[in-house]
């Protein structure tokens, strides 16, 4: 599954990203490394973007970002 | 002592937030130097510091989490390192975030300058448990790492014997800090770093193992960089592909995956071994903060709180008791300035109506945007504008823009009152290239403080009893229209900008450090002001130029010439030959009269209470006794009649109003003929759809150079005089408007300002931020078309329909907020559309 499928207050392992350019190479930049784990926080009023915590840091991603972070929950 | 070789350059880099500024104004302390770059739409800043006798130049680099060239930030960083090969480079590191940031040392390391750690935030990794040992971390890293903390000037003295030492040893730590990235990559690298080393030039200015690294990632300016200065430049970029195909396919996984893995799993290690962590981790106050603010209920209410404060205190406080309090003092200044100006003519009238007053009408909201940066500081400095991003970022966004385009909004007036300029520049801290340059296209149509006066204006004039539901109008139609304007350019000439990944690091929040927030409020004050004394002062003297020549024919002079002599004889002639008083008005004495006649009155009008008049009359009577028995209407101080006093004052007052009519009727006909009054009247023909007169042109076209001068100009077409005050320009134009406007004419000039270009100043800032003249000219063109057509469309709806003007209000409101409905649901779908493509 991936990350934006994930409910606020549960946690997950990063698989991969999947994804191309900018946005992959950012999600790999800020940690997003296989076995990373991400705990979702919560949605934002409009249920978009999304807020996690990875790595000790809180970070917030839009849904359309967070569809290329394949994960496992835990 | 610039430019002697001793002097040094260092870089200070770092991830964003990590406190890279403050350590910087740490470092050059007072001494600080802030420049911009121009051209750049990243700014860097430089300042200096002596050490040991040695000047040391510190420049300030931006914030970037990783040196790809993917984006501005990363490329201009990545640049000054490459290109400028400062002497040394300092990673302001954030202690409590530790893994993710020595990426990014790794990453500098490699470009091979010497370098130290500034492990800065150590009172926040401390409060959450963490012990650091730096004695281990320097040995692991291959480099002095000095712990700070930035904002109590912790750790600076030996940061900069650290920068001393390691710019004095010259080695960069590519040599100790090494790192292996494993068996699958370090032989691609080996076979790549030997093709480079062929190219004398290439191994001459970059460090090759880096170089070989970035063409593994893909790295389009690494490629630049090859086809540049390698001679077999098809040979080596061919290869680097076919070695990436191959690598993706044995290891499947791409190789800047692979790269990216092995430095976050060195990372990893070393915080392993030289971090202890003393308590568990913890809910933080952030986190708790963060739970009410990001609430998907409370937080939207809690933003609107915000914002209604932000409003309430800039305009209620700043607005209605400090901005008041200060006039005072502008209105002495003004006073001091006038009363050492030349007493009469051209010149006074140039420096007086055109320059000071400009200059001062703008002052007057110097308050008012001292309150809204402090507090606009105090948001950014605590951590909340990313949470306003993240709430807002939804909706923002299905019209084009961005969570972080509310701060520019904001700034730029959403609430009625804010600056463009401040708005545009604040677009500079976001990364998503095309939702900024949206934003930068609707900030300045947003209610800038300068177009407030005139609403408030017409407003007193044709909607007396209508005054706050049209100010509300206006905000929510300009709010309504930015946004629709934003989504069809975003879907249109904005198509084809960079956009970047939503990706925001939630800050934990700080207690906002006072010189901090004083030093930015302060910083973008002074912009505001630099462009009064600047741009305001030219155009003041242009457009003084314009409504004064060519002036009046010799004829017509002479005749107003006439006509005033005439007044005046019938003067003489009222007050009969035997008055006593005569020969004291003869010749000069008239003059002399009319100036005390007018301060008395002016000052008379000041005077509210009993003392206060009493006071003033002792005063006028010490001044001139005989002068004042004419002003008192004929009785002295000691309430004494005087017949032939009380006979002059009534005659003088019938000359005064004569006067007064005869000076206005000679500058309105100057304005007439002037090169303005040709211009606007050039124009009238088309304006007079939207209903404009040539008047108004005029005013239009002058602020198109600064929206100030609309009430300015206005002010002086409709000659309200040279002293004038608000109160008197709105009876000069309800008097000079009263048969030919209607409230629909006032509503369509309303709307045609709010949409009408950026004041010239806007716009230098929209070159400098764009980096580009094409997108000033579209920034100028467009909303002349688009407010022209708004304004013809009210106008002539208005009267078809023979609407009044609080109809004609809510038809367009529902009009406009239809189609906003409905270019929101094409954003929309053209946003899922592109989701299930990409
Ligand atoms: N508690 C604590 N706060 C700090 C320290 N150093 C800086 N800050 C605060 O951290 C925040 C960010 O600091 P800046 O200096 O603006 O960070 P920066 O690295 O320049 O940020 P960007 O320019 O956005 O990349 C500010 O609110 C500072 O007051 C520190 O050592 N301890
Ligand atoms: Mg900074």
């Amino acid at each position: 599954m991936t990350l934006d499928q994930m409910k606020p207050g549960n946690e997950c392992r990063v698989v991969t990203v999947n994804m191309e350019g900018v946005a992959g190479q950012r999600l790999l930049d800020m940690g997003f490394m296989p076995g990373t784990a991400i705990s979702v926080i919560r949605n934002a009023p409009l249920m978009d973007p999304i807020d996690i915590r990875v790595k000790g840091y809180m970070l917030a991603l839009r849904r359309s970002e967070a569809k290329g972070v394949e994960v496992t929950p835990l | 002592m610039t430019g002697s070789p001793d002097d040094i350059i260092v870089a200070l880099a770092g991830q964003p937030n990590s406190g890279k500024s403050t350590i910087f104004n740490a470092l050059t302390g007072a001494r600080q130097h802030v420049a911009n770059y121009p051209g750049i739409t990243v700014e860097k800043k430089t300042g200096t510091y002596r050490f040991d006798g040695r000047k040391t130049v510190v420049v300030d680099l931006p914030g970037t989490y990783s040196l790809t060239s993917y984006t501005q930030e990363e490329r201009v960083s990545r640049d000054f390192l490459l290109h400028e090969k400062p002497a040394a480079v300092v990673d302001v590191v954030d202690a409590s975030n530790l893994e993710r940031n020595l990426y990014l040392v790794f990453q500098l390391a490699e470009m091979g300058i010497p370098m130290a750690l500034a492990l800065n935030m150590m009172d926040v990794a401390g409060q959450r448990g963490l012990r650091i040992d730096t004695e281990l971390l320097s040995q692991q890293v291959g480099m002095p790492v000095v712990p700070t903390i930035g904002n109590r000037g912790k750790g600076i003295d030996d940061l900069r014997e650290a920068i001393d030492r390691i710019s004095k040893d010259g080695c960069g730590p590519q040599t100790s800090l090494r790192l292996d990235y494993g068996t699958a990559v370090e032989p691609v690298l080996g076979r790549l770093e030997k093709r480079l080393s062929e190219n004398v030039i290439l191994a001459a200015r970059y460090p090759l193992r880096w170089l070989a690294l970035k063409l593994m990632e893909n790295d389009t300016e690494a490629q630049r960089l090859v086809r540049e200065h390698a001679e077999n430049k098809e040979n080596i970029l061919s290869s680097v592909a076919r070695e990436r195909e191959l690598f993706q396919s044995e290891q499947e996984q791409t190789a800047e995956q692979a790269i990216a893995i092995s430095r976050y799993q060195i990372a990893g290690e070393i915080v392993e071994r030289c971090v202890k962590r003393e308590k568990e981790e913890q809910r933080t106050l952030t986190d708790r903060i963060d739970e009410v603010v990001c609430n998907r209920v409370a937080g939207p209410i809690f933003l609107g709180g915000v914002l209604f404060l932000l409003y309430y205190l800039t305009m209620k406080i700043g607005g209605e008791h400090i901005a008041p309090w200060a006039w005072k003092y502008w209105a002495m200044l003004r006073d001091v300035i006038a009363s050492v100006l030349p007493a009469e003519g051209l010149i006074r009238s140039l420096l007086l109506s055109g320059i000071v007053d400009g200059v001062f009408a703008i002052m007057n909201y110097l308050p008012i945007f001292l309150i809204l940066f402090l507090l606009i500081a105090i948001l950014e400095d605590s951590g909340y504008m990313a949470r306003v991003a993240f709430i807002m970022d939804r909706a923002l966004r299905a019209f084009g823009l961005h969570g972080q385009s509310t701060l520019p909004m904001i700034l730029g007036g959403v609430v009625v009152g804010g600056c463009a300029i401040p708005g545009v520049m604040a677009t500079r801290a976001m990364k998503d290239q095309k939702a900024r340059m949206t934003t930068i296209m609707i900030v300045p149509l947003m209610n800038c403080m300068a177009k407030v006066p005139l609403y408030v204006l017409l407003v007193s004039i044709f909607f007396k009893e209508h005054q706050a539901i049209m100010l509300w109008f206006m905000s929510l139609i300009t709010l309504g229209v930015a946004l629709i304007v934003a989504n069809v350019l975003s879907l249109t000439v904005l198509k084809r900008q960079e956009s970047e990944p939503f990706i925001l690091e939630m800050p934990p929040y700080h207690l906002p450090t006072i010189t901090g927030v004083i030093r930015r409020a302060v910083e973008r004050t002074w912009l505001f002001v630099k462009k009064v004394i600047t741009i305001i002062v030219a155009v003041a003297i242009v457009v003084w130029v314009f409504i004064t020549f060519p002036g009046l024919s010799e004829e017509r002079n002479a005749y107003y010439d006439g006509e005033v002599n005439n007044a005046t004889e019938t003067f003489m002639k009222n007050i009969g030959e035997d008055n006593p008083y005569a020969k004291l008005l003869a010749g000069s004495g008239l003059k002399e009269f009319g100036g005390y006649w007018d301060d008395y009155k002016k000052q008379r009008m000041g005077a509210k209470s009993k003392d206060a008049k009493d006071a003033l009359k002792e005063k006028f009577s010490r001044e001139d006794l005989e002068f004042f028995k004419i002003v008192n209407k004929g009785k002295g101080l000691d309430g004494k009649k005087d017949k032939y006093a009380k006979k002059v004052y009534g005659a003088y007052k019938k000359l005064d109003k004569k006067l007064k009519r005869l000076d206005t009727a000679r500058r309105k006909e100057t304005v007439h003929v002037s090169f303005a009054g040709r211009f606007g009247r050039f124009l009238e023909p088309v304006s007079q759809w939207a209903g404009f007169d040539w008047k108004t042109n005029i005013a239009l076209a002058s602020s198109f150079a600064a929206k100030e001068n609309l009430v300015a100009t206005l002010g002086t077409i409709y000659s309200a005089g040279e002293e004038s005050s608000g109160t008197t320009l709105a009876t000069a134009m309800e008097e000079d408007t009263a048969e030919t406007w209607t409230p629909v004419h006032a509503l369509a000039l309303m709307l045609f300002v709010a949409l009408f270009p950026p004041c010239i100043a806007t716009l230098i800032m929209v070159r400098v931020e764009t980096g580009s003249t094409k997108w000033m000219l579209f920034a100028a063109t467009y909303p002349i078309i688009l407010g022209f057509i708004i304004a013809v469309i009210v106008f002539q709806g208005g009267q078809l329909l023979s609407l009044t003007a609080v109809q004609v209000m809510t038809f367009f409101s529902l009009f406009i907020f239809t189609i906003l409905a409905a270019t929101y649901f094409v954003g929309e779908r053209s946003a899922v559309k592109k989701q299930l493509s990409g």
